[in-house]
């Protein structure tokens, strides 16, 4: 019944819907004016933990991020950059989430951990050659929507950490949910490492899977 | 294109090198970023809960030693005048000047609080001073007078902020840290300390305060960082 539901459900529908590709394409300069700006303000104090109590597992405490990876010339106009085009992040997210939400489109992309884990697994072994043949994939792969399931998450983690340090006083529940402002700060900059490796990893499966980039470019044939 | 530049503060914000490179893009870049830092002042402003207290914190959170920053903008270390005063002026019924000694006499605070500098950097230190609305309640600050201006003898260091910042229950005027007396690196004889400000906000080597019906910019404001900066 459900299964039945699910397939009629995408009938006429673009693999990749006009509003799913705005949002993705937008990403794009917003997540990297957003990361050069992030970086440059980070470089007035390429450090992490307090002064007098810098964290002794991060490796490059005082070495600032190269020149080509910052953007807005100095710390303050790094920042109008970052808290500008911040909103526009955030919005760009929420409409991708409210139309997700709307129209049933999670349940094609999100990780289901009952639905997907064996999936997951399965394409993962394949991956590393432990296994001959792909698992037999719907729409998307296990393996994929776990990824595309986390970065969301990860996303989330970078707004709330973000509003953490932006203001620590006043959002003083989110400061407290980070484990503190250095904390918080410090998570705010893993988080875009980790968002940097979903790119590269991201970058490179599509290239061996060019289909997947014409699809978000013309949005596909209609189901 | 100059007339834009004198125009816009926000300019000098992004000219020092953002990678929309050409003029004319620059100057679209700096409209829209201004229009977009009006829209979070009033953010900052409406986030800004001017009874909500920043949380004290234990002895044992104090930056160590040294390790708790300071910095002037004069070439040398800047210390106070024979015969320093604080002038308490502007709009206020009774303006006045304080010694050192009348600050100390009036009710003293102690806080230990995070300190969060623009930079990114938190330390933590206790302070001890008298709170600036202990002082407006002294010298009668009008009720109109929406915002108040902090000068100082470092060079003409100042800033300027908005009143319910200013009277927070966590904004002193501090004559001390950590148990001694403010030392010449971090302000002496008195500085601004306040627990909803970033740093750039806390004036140090105070002379003058003002009350005021019109904001008066700040030597880091007037350079492109938030006027506001709230934290």
């Amino acid at each position: 019944m459900e299964a039945a539901d699910a397939d009629s459900q995408w009938k006429g529908r673009r693999a990749q819907p006009f509003l799913i590709r705005l949002a993705h394409w937008l990403n794009i300069p917003l997540l990297l004016i957003m990361a050069g700006s992030g970086l440059q303000i980070f470089s007035a104090y390429p450090a992490l933990g307090a002064r007098g109590a810098l964290y002794g597992w991060y490796p490059w405490q005082g070495k600032a991020p190269p020149t080509w990876l910052r953007f807005g010339g100095w710390l303050a106009g790094a920042r109008h950059w970052h808290f500008a085009l911040g909103w526009f992040l955030i919005g760009n997210g929420i409409i991708y989430l409210i139309y997700m939400g709307a129209r049933g489109e999670w349940r094609r992309r999100m990780f289901l951990p009952g639905r997907d884990s064996r999936n997951a697994v399965l394409m993962m072994a394949y991956y590393l050659r432990l296994r001959r043949a792909a698992p037999p994939i719907d729409f998307y792969n296990g393996l994929q929507r776990l990824a595309y399931s986390s970065v969301i998450l990860l996303a989330l983690v970078e707004v709330l950490s973000g509003l953490a340090i932006y203001k620590p006083v006043q959002l003083w529940w989110l400061e407290v949910l980070f484990g503190g402002y250095d904390s918080a700060r410090a998570i705010h900059l893993i988080g875009l490492g980790l968002l940097g490796l979903f790119t590269l990893v991201h970058l490179v499966l599509v290239a061996l899977h060019p289909r997947a980039i014409i699809e978000m470019i013309t949005g596909g044939k209609r189901g | 294109m100059a007339s834009e530049m004198t125009r816009r503060r926000l300019l000098v914000a992004v000219a020092a090198g953002s990678a929309l490179a050409a003029c004319e893009r620059m100057a679209v870049g700096s409209g829209f970023l201004e229009s977009l830092g009006r829209w979070n002042a009033r953010v900052d402003r409406f986030l800004f809960g001017p009874a909500r207290l920043a949380g004290e914190l234990p002895p044992t959170a104090t930056t160590p030693g040294n390790a708790f920053p300071s910095y002037f903008i004069s070439d040398d270390m800047p210390f106070p005048p024979a015969g320093w005063t604080l002038k308490v002026g502007g709009l206020v019924a009774r303006p006045t000047t304080f010694s050192l000694d009348q600050l100390q006499q009036m009710t003293r605070i102690d806080m230990r609080v995070r300190h969060h500098c623009v930079e990114g950097w938190s330390a933590v230190a206790s302070w001890h001073g008298v709170r600036l609305r202990e002082i407006a309640e002294a010298v009668g600050a009008d009720p109109h007078a929406g915002y108040v201006e902090f000068r100082s003898f470092d060079s003409g260091y100042w800033s300027s902020w908005d009143r319910e910042s200013a009277l927070h229950k966590q904004t002193l005027l501090a004559y001390g840290m950590d148990g001694e007396n403010l030392m010449p690196d971090h302000g002496a004889p008195v500085r601004v300390y306040s627990a909803v400000k970033l740093g750039y906000k806390m004036v140090k080597y105070l002379t003058e305060v003002n009350f005021l019906a019109e904001p008066s910019g700040g030597y880091w404001e007037d350079q492109g960082y938030e006027w506001f900066g709230g934290v």
